[in-house]
């Protein structure tokens, strides 16, 4: 017959995962919606939400590195400065707390019923996605102002950036949500994660103040992810298509092995939720 | 064909861990630094046996297309977890099972329901959930909503809905999947009875007239009989027997006498019905050939023996019975002195027993609760023991019907008599 499922014990990574999530696309779709739909819901401001927040975290942000501790920012306006590195670092920070957490917040729906679990964490990431498109508006607007016109190689680039982005904050994400299951400590851990590595991120500061150092920071692919923005969009310096080629085989890896370990600790998931 | 193969299948849980479920990292590091050698034996060689609990023990079953299997068992016998893992929402510690043809899994209805979706948001949300493309819920969306009966509110957000719609609602989406093989839990509990009536007869109309593979876990009996013709009853995680429902059924309700309230009430010695002149022994229900049992067929007589046991000389004692259903409607109310000839008449000590004929085709079908009593009329009340037993009453011809149950508290079958008066 067409159809035929096997029920073994052990279960591990095969291709045969991919193909099914790719036979389940249209929950994908479903759980994306679902959260769109659902996330402004009942609220004064609705959507501007996603404007918001960037936007007053880049005005504190201006007036206390930028106006007052005086952080160097390559000669480029600070709060354009900041506001590329906010909206790549929110992308990134929203989607890996909201991924980690979906299994936990989600297990009414998967100890009941089946399907491919790992569409939960990677459902997760897509609306703030959205979230960065809108937020981009403001982005365009300073751009106007500042008089910044990026080249055709910058603007070709952006979308490679997103997907480095999602890739590491997915990887992340779906790590981190497997090992919610058994340890609640996840939820404690992570925003104090997400500041650590905020620090360690070029986002309130150019790459070029730590000098001869900076090539630790390739370890970190937010770091080729904010660099490459900013050289691309602002010209602050050549595109570094080495850190580039580093960020992607890094978020590579840790997609794969956030998947690796998702898998094999799958199957306590509905025990142990 | 079998639709369905399972081979082996048991699961295992470390209770231990089941405890340990909210564990935090913190209590690991301590139980490393506190006890070293056995958390490696532990985590490494395995928890020792005697925190293993096993869920299910080598269960072996063949299901046939089209055929209806009924799961019944007390509760902890492992029926969900059974359902579980065939649903695929845990995985089986050993075994294997082969499932050829679409899955769809009723353990809950509704699941993922958002509050704050719309009702037909929601259709589709809960569609996809159980695995409907969006095209085939878009051809289906009409009489989801018609079966529902919630053609007004279709825009309204279901946290505004009352529980009622929000349960037909959800019950339509999943009556109208179109899966080759349909596992259901006990969905039909929820919801009030026409409702439950409703299920009952679109599950039966995806078992016997579209022929799909039907599993099916219910306390409810008559449930399991209308719907399924064969039958699986499991017990501490093991199948116990196998075969058609009918047997399977009275098997498992006549088992479960190990509580008073079935087939045989032992009066124990220390209760308050205690006194110096009558004393309760105990009271059975039996069919004609004097075996007990708890399920009896409508069109047989059913007999009721209580035992009793006369201490000192008394004149004019009368016992009597009364029969409640499951509302608590007392159906009637006999005693053997109902055609007077025990009036007056002296009772020497020594013990009795007094036999009652619950005449076949007078109850409807349903489970009933026996009382009986004891005492000389308006003087003194010996001993009055409510609702110390009970049975079910199942249809097996005569008014009574499986398909359609008949409305009244009584189904008696009366003599009619039709003459034609004029043309």
């Amino acid at each position: 017959m067409e159809n035929l499922i096997i029920i073994k014990p052990q279960k591990r990574f095969s291709l045969q995962d991919l193909k099914e999530i790719w036979i389940y696309k249209e929950l994908l779709y479903f759980f994306t919606w679902r959260d769109l739909k659902v996330r402004y819901k009942q609220t004064a401001i609705g959507v501007l939400w996603a404007i918001f927040r960037p936007f007053i975290t880049m005005i504190i942000f201006s007036v206390f590195f930028g106006g007052l501790m005086k952080v160097p920012s390559d000669n480029i306006p600070y709060p354009i400065f900041v506001y590329v590195g906010l909206l790549f670092w929110q992308l990134f920070s929203a989607s890996l707390s909201e991924s980690s957490n979906s299994l936990v917040s989600s297990r009414a729906i998967f100890t009941k019923i089946y399907f491919p679990r790992l569409i939960l964490p990677i459902s997760s990431i897509i609306p703030h996605f959205v979230d960065f498109l809108i937020a981009s508006i403001i982005l365009i607007g300073m751009m106007f102002y500042y008089h910044f016109i990026p080249g055709l190689i910058g603007l070709l680039i952006l979308p490679i950036l997103i997907l480095i982005t999602l890739t590491m904050s997915c990887g992340l994400g779906i790590f981190l949500s497997a090992i919610n299951v058994k340890y609640r400590d996840v939820p404690h851990i992570l925003p104090f994660l997400i500041q650590t590595l905020m620090f360690v991120t070029p986002v309130i500061y150019p790459t070029s103040i730590l000098q001869k150092y900076s090539w630790i920071m390739a370890i970190n692919p937010m770091t080729g992810v904010i660099q490459t923005a900013r050289a691309a969009i602002l010209g602050t310096s050549s595109i570094n298509w080495f850190l580039l080629l580093i960020s992607g085989l890094i978020c590579l890896t840790v997609l794969i092995f956030g998947i690796i370990y998702f898998k094999k600790t799958e199957k306590h998931f509905a025990d142990l939720v | 064909m079998s639709v369905v193969e399972i081979k082996n299948i048991s699961k295992k849980y470390r209770i231990m861990r089941q405890k340990e479920r909210y564990g935090t990292l913190r209590d690991t590091l301590i139980n490393i630094t506190k006890n070293p050698f056995r958390f490696f034996k532990n985590t490494i060689l395995g928890n020792n046996t005697r925190e293993e609990f096993w869920a299910l023990k080598n269960i072996n079953l063949d299901i046939k297309k089209g055929e209806a299997i009924g799961i019944i068992g007390a509760n902890g016998a492992g029926k969900s977890t059974f359902l579980k893992i065939i649903s695929r929402i845990t995985f089986p510690t050993t075994g294997e099972i082969k499932i050829r043809g679409r899955v769809a899994s009723l353990l809950e209805i509704g699941t993922g329901f958002h509050p704050e979706l719309t009702g037909y948001e929601n259709i589709f949300l809960n569609g996809a959930i159980m695995g409907m493309t969006k095209k085939e819920i878009k051809a289906k969306l009409n009489d989801i909503i018609k079966f529902a009966g919630i053609e007004k509110f279709i825009d309204t957000p279901v946290k505004r809905y009352s529980s009622g719609m929000y349960i037909r609602l959800a019950f339509s989406v999943a009556a109208h999947m179109e899966p080759d093989i349909l596992i259901v839990d006990e969905v039909l509990a929820v919801g009030d009875v026409s409702f439950q009536k409703k299920c009952l007869g679109k599950m039966n109309e995806v078992a016997k007239k579209q022929g799909r593979t039907v599993l099916f876990v219910s306390h409810n009996m008559a449930a399991i009989q209308n719907l399924c013709e064969r039958c699986i009853l499991l017990e501490n995680g093991m199948i116990k027997k196998r075969g058609k429902t009918d047997e399977i059924i009275s098997y498992y309700l006549s088992q479960t006498n190990g509580n008073t309230t079935i087939g045989e009430y032992k009066h124990s010695k220390n209760d308050f019905l205690a006194n110096d002149f009558v004393e309760l022994i105990s009271v059975k229900l039996t069919d004609q050939n004097g075996d007990i049992s708890a399920d009896f067929g409508s069109t047989e007589d059913i007999y009721m023996l209580i035992e009793y046991k006369i201490k000192k000389e008394l004149s004019t004692l009368v016992i009597d019975a009364d029969i409640k259903n499951e509302d608590g409607l007392t159906i009637f109310h006999s005693t053997d002195n109902d055609d007077g000839k025990l009036a007056g008449e002296k009772r020497v000590p020594g013990t009795y027993i007094s036999r009652c004929q619950i005449p076949k085709s007078l109850l409807n079908t349903g489970k009933y609760f026996v009382g009986v009593g004891g005492g000389i009329p308006k003087i003194e009340q010996f001993f009055h023991a409510k609702n110390i037993l009970s049975f079910n009453l199942r249809s097996t011809g005569g008014p009574t019907s499986v398909d359609s149950p008949r409305s009244g508290v009584v189904c008696p079958e009366l003599k009619w008599e039709t003459t034609l008066k004029m043309i």
